[in-house]
């Protein structure tokens, strides 16, 4: 009996990856790989984010989608509705006035959901922690997987916290949560 | 120093001597002190007046002083583009007097005024639509207002068993301290943490 090798090696090197696919293809014609492996792997690869820009951290938002860091070689790609969103990034000051707003979009996202506070103000409240208008941490209104500090965080950054996230989910190895 | 702008000082207090109460200018503007029931005559004046022109509204605002007797000052910034000029009218009141809304004269105060309702309290009569504009629904207390807490009164967080965001009394886990970094002495306590093992100290 054949030893099974996984398609998809963890840690992913990815030219190792497609020679052992095209190798395995033209050996023998089919691919061997399990479901959540191919699942996570799917989900981790194209993240649509909910685009929720509330402050400047918008900006940094902005240069991490456009060409110098260019999400969308991630598969992340920017969406206007939360029906076809996985990811939501908060990128902002998180106001009273905004939080039932905030919460009914990610309650109207599909599962699985996730959700990537950026910056001081969705981490904690930052500079406005102790405003009377603005909530002290998203993390009261949702709850989230990954925070990127900063004031704001660098576009680098954000790419890191991203990219952080894509390492959760792979090593998630549930298919529902 | 603009030469010109004393001298409009000196015109609009001339054709307006009824209802200016004085006029100064301070760092190179020119604010002109006005009583509160002739602040749309006034205001009219500026923005007709061949000589003023000011036909932009750029703000209307207010200022709090807590220990005055009428407590508010109402701010108009106008600007004229004509004579490359600005002007500040500056009326007060208190937290039960209207002041007389203008805008039938400029209709951009309509929302400024909304705004100086909302943020102070300041009441505008003959305004169309006096409501809150930026705080939050159903929000109690004008937050730019001296005696307004810094942290307000509530805080939302999700309920899971509500479903829904809800409001709190204000638990704050650690005071809002301000802390003097430019002097060495302010900032620093009586007794250091950690000092109180070390005994009574050998200068005591």
């Amino acid at each position: 009996m054949n030893q099974i090798e996984p398609a998809i090696p963890e840690g992913g090197n990815v030219d190792e990856l497609w020679t052992r696919v095209t190798d395995t293809v033209q050996d023998k014609g089919f691919i061997l790989t399990q479901v959540d492996s191919l699942v996570n792997w799917a989900r981790a690869g194209s993240l649509w984010p909910m685009t929720f820009g509330l402050a400047c951290c918008a900006v940094e938002m902005m240069h991490t989608y456009v060409s110098r860091y260019d999400l969308d070689r991630f598969g992340v790609v920017p969406r206007p509705s939360p029906r076809q969103s996985d990811v939501i990034i908060v990128a902002g000051t998180l106001t009273n006035k905004m939080a039932p707003a905030f919460r009914r979009v990610y309650d109207q996202m599909a599962e699985p959901r996730y959700v990537i506070s950026m910056g001081s103000c969705a981490n904690g409240g930052g500079y406005y922690h102790y405003s009377y208008s603005v909530v002290r941490g998203c993390d009261r209104v949702v709850p989230v997987d990954i925070f990127v500090p900063g004031c704001p965080p660098t576009a680098e950054a954000l790419l890191y916290g991203i990219l952080q996230l894509q390492k959760k989910i792979k090593r998630t190895g549930t298919l529902w949560r | 120093m603009d030469e010109g702008l004393a001298d409009f000082g000196e015109y609009i207090n001339a054709a307006l001597s009824d209802h200016v109460i004085e006029w100064t200018i301070e760092h190179g503007e020119l604010t002109v002190r006005v009583r509160r029931d002739a602040i749309a005559r006034v205001l009219t004046f500026a923005r007709d007046d061949v000589n003023a022109q000011f036909k932009q509204l750029m703000d209307v605002c207010g200022v709090d002083w807590p220990g005055r007797d009428e407590r508010f000052d109402v701010v108009y910034n106008l600007l004229s583009l004509t004579h490359n000029r600005r002007l500040r009218v500056v009326t007060r009141t208190d937290e039960v007097t209207p002041v007389p809304s203008v805008t039938g004269v400029f209709s951009s105060a309509d929302w400024w005024e909304r705004e100086t309702w909302d943020l102070f309290g300041i009441y505008f009569s003959g305004h169309s639509d006096l409501r809150r504009i930026m705080t939050d629904y159903g929000f109690e207390g004008h937050p730019l207002r001296k005696d307004f807490p810094l942290t307000g009164y509530v805080e939302v967080r999700y309920d899971q068993d509500q479903k829904r965001v809800v409001y709190e009394p204000v638990k704050l886990t650690q005071e809002f301290r301000n802390f003097d970094f430019l002097s060495p002495w302010e900032g620093m306590p009586e007794q250091l943490p950690g000092d109180e093992k070390a005994g009574p100290s050998e200068q005591s």
